[in-house]
């Protein structure tokens, strides 16, 4: 077995352990005041960090490019109340069609 | 149901209809996620990784940033040791996920074992915007479920097409994840210390892009709500008191009353 398969493989198996580990912190932890108020704006952080992400980072560079377009066409389809799969298809559409134009 | 409830679609509905809402968000999620699958695949067999492996990599280790940091490295002509920690380094972000789901989601047996496997950015985001176990937990599974099936068939199809295939970006995929972080974001943001908090966090993020490997910003901008959360609340910034945590694991369909 190559080097690269034992990589693959430990890996993936560590992969799974992490996302296991996170479900065995005992409930009593979880329920102290502060920590469940950290775990309650946790999503909104990691949410926002996201969206700035998938929007402007491209590797370890921040570009700005078609998809903040596309995330503008969201927001605003977002304050019309629009259903979520219209938000999303409106984001890639805004940023494929700046991209056939050739203007992003 | 009360107006004071958001949801992906705006319609008042009845629980039953916002759980079909909620399936539905789920499946385009999983649709939009895993044609992404197309371009890890076709980056997987031009790393150097053979078809089995770029299969392994979606099935088993089955968290997106990972698998891409992963086949950048052996790609880069990195060693498959580098490869293995740029990928576990990434995959911390998963073990937050699963503190904040545990009080939701079913321990123990093969179904322990199955919502361990799916936790990832999409299922942890989707799960954070219902407002009941029941919302949470049918947006848990369905975005971990349709990503998982969509992430594998499109992996497959990518490493067996290779280069043939065009560039997701070309049909606008990058913004359409945008799109729906944003949409999943867009219901939580009904204070001002919420508002704050997401601002606060994309700015880290961005901050950060240039001195950390891709995906590590998103951990360093989770350390906004350790912050915040130790700080002395104000108003209490999404809600009250910590609610009470039923442990009546199993009975989804009995839980619904409202959580803030």
């Amino acid at each position: 077995m190559s080097l690269l398969w034992i990589a693959v493989i430990a890996a993936s198996v560590l992969s799974f352990v992490q996302k296991w580990i996170g479900y065995q912190a005992p409930q009593d932890v979880l329920e102290r005041p502060r920590i469940a108020r950290i775990t309650r704006l946790l999503p909104i952080a990691l949410l926002g960090a996201l969206v700035a992400t998938q929007t402007a980072a491209d590797g370890t560079e921040v570009v700005l490019d078609a998809r903040l377009a596309g995330l503008g066409v969201a927001v605003v389809l977002l304050l019309v109340r629009a259903p979520f799969l219209v938000v999303v298809v409106g984001a890639a559409a805004a940023a494929a069609a700046l991209r056939a134009l050739g203007w992003a | 149901m009360t107006a004071a409830v958001p949801a992906p679609s705006p319609r008042p509905d009845t629980p039953d209809a916002r759980l079909r809402t909620i399936r539905r968000t789920g499946f385009s999620i999983g649709l939009a996620t895993g044609l992404y699958g197309i371009s890890f695949g076709a980056l997987a067999t031009a790393s150097g990784l053979d078809v089995w492996q770029a299969m392994v990599l979606s099935a088993v280790m089955f968290t997106g940033g990972s698998q891409f940091a992963f086949v950048g490295v052996v790609g880069g002509g990195g060693s498959a040791l580098g490869a293995a920690l740029a990928s576990l380094l990434l995959g911390i972000r998963n073990t937050l996920y699963g503190l904040i789901l545990a009080p939701s989601l079913p321990r123990g047996g093969a179904r322990g074992a199955a919502r361990a496997q799916l936790t990832i950015d999409e299922s942890a985001a989707l799960a954070a915007t219902g407002t009941t176990e029941a919302e949470r937990r049918a947006g848990f599974w369905s975005a971990g479920v349709w990503v998982y099936v969509f992430w594998n068939l499109f992996t497959l199809a990518g490493a067996l097409a290779g280069q043939h295939i065009a560039d997701p970006a070309a049909w606008g995929l990058d913004a359409a994840a945008a799109g729906a972080f944003i949409a999943l974001l867009w219901p939580r943001l009904r204070s001002g210390d919420a508002v704050a908090i997401a601002v606060a966090a994309a700015f880290v993020a961005l901050l950060t892009t240039p001195v950390l490997p891709a995906g590590l910003p998103v951990l360093a901008a989770a350390l906004v709500a350790v912050v915040a959360g130790l700080l002395p609340s104000r108003r209490g910034a999404t809600g009250h008191a910590a609610p009470e945590v039923d442990a009546s694991d199993d009975e989804p369909a009995t839980d619904e009353e409202e959580r803030r």
